[in-house]
């Protein structure tokens, strides 16, 4: 045995990755692996615009508004949530793939902590959100939408924290539904949330009912503070009420499954 | 005494019923190859899932590298290429590496990781097109990455041909040469005997030897005598050269030894024997023998 002629060297310690092993580097490959996706981006970046062409307004330019907005500016604004709302979901429910490659296994002999391993599957999700937003209003841009600079800037970041919301949605799903093929399930559900908080059609189409059971859906509250800068409506105590609740309920659902993944044994 | 890579002391696992893990000590000195051989369900991988401290034993303990198993494997000094899975698909493996890379203070650069896995070749191939040698290896680049003071391998070369399996262990080996430690866990018999230095033979969740290779297959290539001698005279026989042990069933003695020839003539000229019966069993038979459900502990010096 060849062990013979080596000589055993002593152990010893090492240091430990600081911030529990999240880095940039991680974060790249993530976003990248991302996009890579074709079904993920077709979902989440591609039909929001999609959707942006088809419902705005062209014919009617200057003439139809939505709650004293302009139909395209309004849309745009929607269809902004909605993506980040998508991609965020999408993003998030990620880990019930990787749960399933045992990639979450894997990381565990490595130095990842499991919130450094959170905190890079969330910023993942608001980058693709990010993105989704930037896409829906460009395409807006382009299409003739203007609003004042603020206007553009606020409802953008606004759009953007429904990805905030959403992440967590998709990790909570994620872990709820540990199968490859999660999305299937998730698509039509964050379309469903999103039609029926009034992001995908305004609420005024719908029935008074509908409007009523609307205001506790998890995509109201964001959808009503997205557009609010738009509207000059104001942030409304319901809407943020909403927005919160949901948060709440998101962040707490997603931390108490993965603290459960982590312990199991 | 010098810091083990690992100290097990009591080590018990229960999945409701099942006993996976009866009762386990171990110490594993630094340098040192061990070959966890066993059969399906022996409890390799409990064992080592113990280790990594991805499973917390019921009762016992266990130190790496003389601290906890999380607090060494966040310091890098352990790492492990798990059985199945643990790998993305829609990474590249340069990527796969990379990312992997990022998380250690301590690390080899990527190219080199690669290179001595022996996938240099393959960098920019989508892991999910990788064959399951090619996606071992590159479980085991990312394993070398910290380059760490025990590397852990469960199965390694599961599902591998004979070639990539010999090149497999020549990687393993050389890393080893350098000093590290290497423990994995096989049920290929072979493949204990020729890369380890100590093998050590689990059944059904309890140790049934632990010893060199060599001493294993002692336990193995001897033969077997059964011979008719009412009244045997148990340490006289014992007391022959060659013999390993000696058992006493009614009118009967059956008797291991590595010179069956010697104790054959003894039985027939010097006792009153009859009916001498021998049966030969090679490494597999033995293997078999000591791992089966009813066999007893066998113990050798380690």
């Amino acid at each position: 045995m060849s062990s013979d002629a080596t000589v055993a060297r002593p152990i010893a310690a090492r240091r430990v990755p600081p911030l529990g092993g999240f880095n940039v580097t991680f974060l790249g490959i993530e976003v990248r692996r991302l996009l890579r996706n074709r079904r993920t981006v077709v979902f989440s970046v591609v039909l929001p615009v999609v959707f942006y062409l088809l419902f705005r307004n062209p014919s009617r330019r200057g003439g139809s508004t939505i709650e004293g907005a302009h139909v395209d500016a309004f849309v745009m604004v929607s269809l902004g949530v909605y993506g980040a709302i998508a991609a965020s979901t999408s993003a998030g429910a990620m880990v019930a793939v990787e749960r399933a490659l045992g990639w979450s296994r894997q990381l565990r002999v490595t130095p990842l902590r499991p919130l450094a391993y959170m905190a890079i599957k969330v910023l993942t999700a608001m980058v693709l959100g990010a993105l989704s937003v930037v896409v829906v209003f460009v395409a807006g841009a382009v299409t003739g939408v203007s609003m004042s600079a603020s206007v553009w800037i606020l409802s953008g970041l606004l759009a953007w924290c429904a990805a905030l919301v959403f992440a967590s949605f998709g990790v909570l799903m994620g872990y709820l539904l540990p199968s490859e093929n999660v999305m299937q399930y998730l698509g039509p559900l964050t379309t469903l949330a999103a039609f029926f908080g009034g992001v995908l059609v305004p609420l005024t189409v719908l029935g008074a009912t509908f409007q009523n059971i609307a205001q506790y859906t998890p995509a109201w509250g964001i959808g009503q503070i997205a557009h609010a800068p738009l509207v000059g409506s104001g942030y409304s105590a319901g809407a943020i009420a909403n927005l919160l609740g949901w948060t709440a309920a998101f962040v707490l659902g997603a931390a108490l499954l993965f603290r459960r993944d982590t312990q199991r044994v | 005494m010098a810091t083990a890579a690992v100290a097990a002391t009591g080590l018990h696992k229960s999945f409701g019923p099942v006993r996976a893990v009866d009762g386990i000590d171990m110490r594993i000195e630094p340098g040192e190859i061990v070959a966890l051989l066993g059969p399906n369900g022996a409890g390799k991988t409990t064992t080592i899932e113990m280790i990594l401290g991805l499973s917390h034993p019921d009762r016992g303990s266990v130190a790496v590298c003389g601290m906890s198993p999380g607090e060494a494997i966040r310091q890098g000094l352990v790492a492990a290429v798990m059985q199945t899975g643990g790998l993305l698909k829609d990474l590249t493996v340069a990527e796969t590496v990379r990312l992997t890379a990022s998380l250690f203070v301590q690390t080899r650069s990527v190219d080199e990781a690669m290179r001595r896995a022996g996938i240099a070749d393959i960098a920019d191939r989508m892991v999910g097109r990788c064959s399951g040698g090619q996606q071992q290896r590159l479980r085991f680049a990312m394993a070398l990455l910290p380059d760490p003071e025990l590397m852990i391998l469960d199965e390694p070369t599961a599902g591998m041909d004979v070639q990539g399996r010999r090149e497999f262990w020549t990687a393993i080996r050389q890393d080893a040469d350098r000093g590290g430690t290497v423990l994995f866990a096989t049920h290929y018999l072979e493949e204990a005997d020729a890369y380890a230095d100590r093998v050590i033979l689990l059944r059904q969740g309890r140790i049934v030897a632990d010893g060199t290779p060599g001493e294993i297959r002692g336990l193995a290539a001897g033969r077997t005598l059964r011979a008719v001698l009412p009244g045997a005279d148990r340490a006289a026989l014992a007391a022959l050269p060659g013999v390993r042990s000696v058992e006493i069933r009614g009118d009967q003695v059956l008797i291991q030894a590595t010179d069956s020839d010697a104790v054959a003539r003894h039985l027939l000229t010097t006792t009153a024997a009859r009916d001498v019966e021998i049966t030969a069993h090679n490494l597999e038979d033995a293997f078999i023998e000591l791992t089966a459900d009813d066999a007893t502990s066998v113990a050798v010096a380690s």
